[in-house]
């Protein structure tokens, strides 16, 4: 990417490179990570073992809670493809994190249907609830806050989703309610997708 | 018109296995194994079925273009990585009507003869992939997908893959880079998918309701299926309605319909008793339409005479409160954030142009900056591999000519001029890219 002295490049773009983050710890799969791994891989072709890299760093994800700077070697090695390989997919896709996140990753949509219905308003108050800036942690490790683009849900805006549930049709109002709820009862606070059985039959 | 796709979607066992038997399930795929190949492309050509993702390309010419004459396997790709700003419907399907998917991908392998389908599904639908996955299971369990699928000596697999958050790879050929393994990049093209595509070999990427429309065909037969919409559109469409409306939601229709009909009679119409102010009639990607601009059909082909475009069906409603400034900086951030950076128009482009309506929006904006815009924005469209380029040209272009005054009153009064009660209320954080 070109440098320019009037843009801030705080965020770099995500073809730009991110190292993960080297918390010193050695990474390798568990037994069943690794057998698991290898199922996965079985869905596609000899030549396209790559394929399995994207399901490969999500069990990462999974077992470590983020992507570590040693993850990378291993992946590579049970890939059997070459660690830059592995760092350029890891640094592009936005599912995965580089560093340590809280417990509660807080995904707000910001795209244009869910900010319409108040977006917006859903993360200025999520930020005060939260005790964290978006692309933040908490001083106690419960909450991540990310602003992200569409999540796929406009009929149900404001989106929001925490780790991977969804919580919808969250009205700015209720933001506080819902991160104590989440400090109380944990996932068992989100909605889920529930909407489209239920209410969403008023609709249609 | 009855909902045809989503008649059942809202009783309750309506994703199961034995659901869906019970109402002609797999049938169209029992009809499609008793007759040869080619004769199912054309009685999909014949149907008229134009792809469902965005592009609204023929189905069955897609499959006819896929190379049938190679050593090489053959593949499936189903597109379910639904990201398109406002589009909502794929989502539906396949948690309420999965396996009207799988008898689609099941229908397209036998077609083009392949034995295997990938379904690309987008990362954030982890819900919707336990349910896709369950049923799979279920089908493979009770010989629907596998080997020797019915009893009638056709082999073929279906395989979910889980992506990891990239608009990106909603492009057919970002989307094989990305199943490959590797960053969602579009390919120079050609080759087209149907020449070179998953590992080089044929292929054809059909997006999830494409696929799930063509059971449909099979059952009830082209004739059927072309008469339910207008000429050369035919079938049942979805259409995902949202923003200031009374009642966001997935609604299908015949493409018959109204864009005035869908916003104001299925969708309840504008929500607060506000009053219109625009519409985007096809995700964000596609040219706004004007209040005065919604009594054409809501075909691919009504929606282009119109000047936009059907697009994903992502119909996103406007109030009077919305500012023209900030939807365009709004979708700019959006385009900026997923550009993925391998044409440098758009790389570059993207945040440029974002500089450049934050800087209006928060009331620091120059006459010159208008044309500027333009200028930019004409640098991205057309020059990019693949239509993200012109589609995040698309909101800046498109706000200037319908609104440009707005823009003028932002940079006359030093500030927006369009504030709405929904919107933040703190000072906007400035480069919050």
């Amino acid at each position: 990417m070109t440098f320019h002295p009037k843009i801030d490049y705080r965020e770099l773009h995500r073809s730009a490179r991110r190292l993960p983050h080297d918390d010193g710890q050695p990474f390798a799969y568990s037994a069943e990570n690794r057998a698991r791994l290898e199922e996965i891989a079985k869905r596609y072709p000899p030549e396209g073992r790559r394929s399995a890299i994207l399901p490969a760093l999500f069990l990462v994800q999974r077992q470590h809670g983020y992507i570590s700077l040693s993850a990378i070697p291993h992946v590579a090695e049970a890939i059997g493809c070459t660690a830059a390989e592995v760092e350029d997919v890891v640094s592009f896709y936005t599912m995965f994190y580089t560093r340590p996140v809280g417990k509660f990753v807080v995904q707000v949509c910001r795209t244009l249907p869910c900010a319409l219905r108040g977006a917006e308003r859903v993360t200025e108050e999520l930020i005060a609830a939260l005790g964290t800036d978006p692309n933040g942690t908490d001083s106690t490790g419960t909450f991540t806050l990310v602003e992200v683009e569409c999540l796929g849900a406009c009929d149900r805006a404001p989106l929001v989703m925490i780790n991977d549930s969804w919580h919808e049709c969250l009205e700015p109002d209720q933001a506080r309610a819902l991160a104590d709820d989440l400090r109380a009862r944990g996932e068992a606070a989100v909605s889920g997708c529930h909407h489209q059985q239920a209410d969403r039959a008023a609709h249609q | 018109m009855d909902p045809i796709l989503t008649k059942y979607v809202r009783e309750p066992h309506s994703y199961t296995l034995d659901f869906y038997l019970r109402h002609e399930g797999y049938e169209g795929l029992r009809k499609a194994l008793s007759m040869a190949p080619n004769d199912v492309i054309d009685l999909v050509k014949a149907s008229g079925l134009k792809g469902r993702g965005g592009a609204g390309f023929p189905a069955g010419m897609k499959w006819q273009f896929v190379v049938k004459d190679t050593p090489k396997p053959k593949y499936i790709v189903c597109n379910a990585d639904e990201s398109e700003p406002g589009t909502f419907k794929d989502h539906l399907l396949m948690e309420r009507n999965p396996h009207l998917l799988l008898e689609g991908c099941l229908i397209a392998c036998h077609a083009i003869g392949a034995k295997v389908a990938y379904i690309y599904i987008r990362g954030e639908f982890l819900h919707v992939q336990h349910v896709l996955e369950r049923q799979l299971e279920e089908a493979y369990a009770k010989g629907y997908v596998g080997k020797n699928v019915m009893g009638l000596g056709f082999d073929c697999d279906i395989f979910i893959h889980r992506g990891a958050g990239a608009y990106e790879a909603g492009e057919e050929t970002a989307l094989l880079e990305s199943l490959e393994g590797k960053r969602a990049q579009p390919r120079l093209k050609p080759p087209f998918p149907a020449v070179a595509g998953l590992y080089g070999a044929p292929t054809a990427v059909n997006n999830v309701e494409t696929l799930s429309n063509v059971p449909l065909v099979l059952l009830r037969g082209a004739e059927w299926y072309a008469a339910l919409g207008p000429e050369k559109n035919g079938g049942p469409k979805l259409y995902c309605v949202s923003g200031h409306v009374a009642k966001p939601g997935v609604y299908e229709a015949s493409m018959k319909t109204t864009l005035r009909e869908l916003i104001f009679d299925f969708a309840g119409g504008v929500r607060d008793g506000r009053a219109l102010k625009a519409v985007i009639p096809g995700g964000s990607s596609v040219p706004i339409l004007l209040p005065n601009q919604l009594d054409v059909e809501a075909s691919f082909d009504g929606v282009s005479k119109a000047g936009s475009l059907l697009g994903s069906a992502g119909i996103i409603v406007l109030d009077e409160t919305t500012c023209m400034v900030w939807l365009a900086e709004n979708l700019l951030r959006f385009y900026r954030h997923e550009s993925c950076g391998k044409c440098t128009p758009c790389r570059e482009g993207t945040q440029w142009l974002l500089n450049i309506l934050e800087k209006i929006e928060r009331g620091d904006g120059e006459m010159k900056d208008l044309a500027l815009l333009e200028n930019v924005a004409g640098l991205i469209a057309g020059k990019t591999l693949c239509a993200f380029g012109d589609a995040a040209a698309t909101p800046a272009l498109t706000t200037l000519k319908n609104f440009r005054g707005e823009y003028e009153a932002h940079i006359r009064e030093g500030r927006c001029t369009v504030p709405a009660p929904w919107r933040r209320r703190s000072a906007a954080p400035a480069h919050s890219h």
